[in-house]
């Protein structure tokens, strides 16, 4: 189980402080792949470098914590304070470009050993890292080409593979496969499904391509303007979506072989700069009332493990 | 090929196009086949949509380019609603050429100049191209800008940063409205929008098709949204088209491997993936180049002659045209 604890972090800018993440508040169980959905701006990439413990300046954490759920070697619970040191080894983010993560004036090989285990030598590791590299399906070559030698589907796949090198705990994965053709995409996805079935590891994946989530998360976390709006199981939330947002935004998506007309949801996001209050997505919900506009909802759990934040769950 | 009567223009026709892109210096040099002996012939008597998709590197912004007289292509010709715009022979002027297509660019925030308001560019465009008036200029403005769901006193004077990336790119799509094209050719223009705007925008193409008869030439590697807009579709690979016909039948019912290739790995929202691996592509430069069918090398029917003689076309009993030996 992972704890997310009233999470609140916040920007520093010229113009003052802007709060990307307000107050999520989520257990999330183990062993899953968690989708983390929702628009530009919304949050799901602040709340991924605070899971991550990647909060430096102009982030900064300004309320709650992570519990991870596992700990280190005296004992102590993994928590926002001390994850860094849990870093490649327990805990792994793959980021979006591979290109500008990898060194390009190293060879792939001298970038795996780097965070090697300090007990081994480097040629242990080196061939451990051949064996990993040939399981993944990657061709042995690749481990000693240059990052600009590989396609972009090559290189992320080697980023999947320094990612997983230690069988984490955790994985974090930042719009992985975003820059990438449809066709490498659907190939790096399952590597990753595949790998998270052996190892029965927690992902989280954040897109904004609910395609990518309806095929391969298996709870889904909705967020909408620095607020998480729902959670649950991915069936339910693409099924019997709670929140009107998370409908509006599963209705809005055409897709091939369905006819239907569709309609974009009217307005935009609000700032986060402005003094908001009620429920953020009151003034483009078609059911809101005073009720929305004035008191903000609380997450809730309305079915068995389905969390939705809507005063008129019920109703709608 | 759509609709039928003694009214048929011709939307989009392109003889052999071709565009070589040369890099490097004298020792490695590598050519790029971009868009390599495209054939098109897109006949309609009313404003359709043209869909044109394909991954990354295949060529289509390269073809967008040639139609819009941006680069000048190594051979062949393109004719657009009876203009030559691409070619060697008697071209219309710069003005006629954007009276009859219009562009519309992926990133709104790089199509307008930070340092100037946005309707700067509508009245440059009015005074330039309509060749109208100061004061006739701004009716035009008007009238573009609320055919696209604004008004021209919320736009006036704002640089683009005070808007949001739907509002700019429907300014962008105003101020290609504005000398009344036969045709946009709209560049992934909604790929930098937010999913729970990108309809709206969508859902614009067809309002204006209908009302201000514009035919779109609609560029992008969404299958899903070029399903829901366009007539018909032309799928591209490594610079050739592989496939072209009714957009319903291409992607409900794909006949060529790459087709049905790309529609198994998109995800969609309403089947799951079959859990098999697939072939991924070697190095990419050589495919460019490539004597024989393009696809050959992930192709799961491909045979001998696939590596060396380059499919023509097969016309099916539908009307598609599908570039395989094997369709």
């Amino acid at each position: 189980m992972i704890k997310l604890n009233n999470i609140v972090a916040s920007y520093t800018t010229v113009r003052g402080q802007v709060t990307a993440v307000d107050g999520v508040n989520l257990h999330v169980p183990s062993g899953y792949i968690v989708g983390i959905a929702g628009e530009s701006g919304c949050g799901k990439t602040t709340l991924l470098r605070v899971l991550y413990g990647d909060v430096s300046f102009p982030l900064s954490l300004k309320a709650g914590s992570v519990q991870y759920g596992f700990c280190n070697d005296d004992g102590e619970e993994a928590t926002s304070s001390n994850i860094r040191q849990h870093w490649f080894k327990r805990i792994s983010y793959i980021p979006q470009s591979s290109m500008s993560s990898l060194n390009p004036v190293i060879r792939i090989r001298k970038q795996f050993v780097d965070f090697r285990d300090s007990k081994k030598g480097n040629a242990e590791v080196l061939a451990e890292v051949r064996a990993y590299v040939k399981d993944l399906g990657l061709p042995p070559e690749a481990i000693d080409a240059y990052p600009h030698q590989l396609s972009g589907g090559m290189r992320q796949r080697v980023m999947v593979a320094m990612a997983t090198f230690f069988k984490p705990d955790i994985i974090l994965a930042d719009e992985p496969t975003t820059a990438l053709d449809v066709v490498v995409q659907k190939g790096i996805l399952l590597l990753l499904m595949n790998l998270q079935e052996q190892m029965k590891n927690t992902i989280f994946l954040v897109t904004h391509d609910m395609g990518v989530h309806y095929q391969i998360a298996h709870k889904m976390l909705i967020m909408y303007a620095a607020k998480a709006v729902e959670f649950g199981d991915s069936d339910a939330v693409f099924e019997e979506s709670l929140h009107p947002y998370t409908r509006m935004l599963i209705e809005s998506l055409p897709t091939v072989g369905d006819d239907r007309m569709r309609q974009g949801v009217s307005g935009r996001p609000p700032s986060l700069w402005d003094d908001l209050h009620g429920c953020r997505f009151a003034p483009r919900c078609l059911l809101a009332t005073e009720l929305c506009r004035v008191e903000e909802p609380a997450l809730k759990e309305y079915k068995p493990g389905h969390f939705a934040a809507c005063h008129y769950v019920e109703s709608s | 090929m759509m609709g039928s009567g003694y009214m048929m223009k011709t939307v989009l026709k392109t003889d052999s196009l071709k565009k070589v892109y040369k890099l490097g210096g004298f020792i490695r040099r590598v050519r790029i086949d971009a868009v390599d002996d495209v054939n098109l012939d897109i006949k309609s008597d009313q404003p359709i949509i043209i869909g044109l998709v394909g991954e990354s590197g295949c060529g289509k912004t390269t073809f967008a380019k040639v139609i819009l007289r941006l680069v000048e292509p190594t051979s062949g010709r393109a004719i657009v609603y009876d203009r030559l715009v691409a070619g060697k022979g008697d071209k219309p002027t710069k003005q006629e050429l954007l009276a009859t297509l219009q562009p519309i660019f992926q990133n709104p925030y790089e199509a307008f100049s930070s340092y100037r308001t946005v309707d700067s560019y509508l009245r440059e465009t009015a005074v330039r191209v309509n060749q109208l008036s100061q004061a006739e200029a701004v009716d035009a403005m008007e009238e573009a800008l609320t055919s696209v769901g604004l008004e021209y006193g919320d736009v006036r004077g704002k640089y683009p940063n005070q808007f949001s990336g739907g509002e700019l790119q429907r300014v962008s799509i105003a101020r290609a409205l504005i000398p009344h094209p036969n045709i946009i050719i709209a560049d992934e223009p909604v790929s930098m929008i937010d999913a729970s705007l990108r309809m709206n925008v969508i859902n614009l193409f067809l309002t204006l098709k209908q009302e201000y008869e514009t035919s779109f030439l609609y560029i992008t590697h969404d299958l899903a949204t070029a399903y829901y807009i366009s007539d018909c579709i032309a799928v591209m690979y490594r610079g050739c088209i592989v496939e072209f016909g009714d957009a319903k039948a291409v992607l409900t019912d794909p006949q060529h491997p790459y087709t049905k290739l790309l529609l198994e790995s998109i995800p969609l929202t309403n089947r799951k993936w079959d859990e098999e691996q697939i072939a991924m592509s070697g190095i990419e430069i050589e495919e460019y180049q490539f004597e024989g069918c393009k696809f050959c090398n992930r192709c799961p029917i491909a045979e001998d002659i696939c590596n060396h003689q380059r499919p023509d076309a097969v016309r099916k009993e539908d009307g598609r045209d599908v570039y395989c030996h094997f369709a």
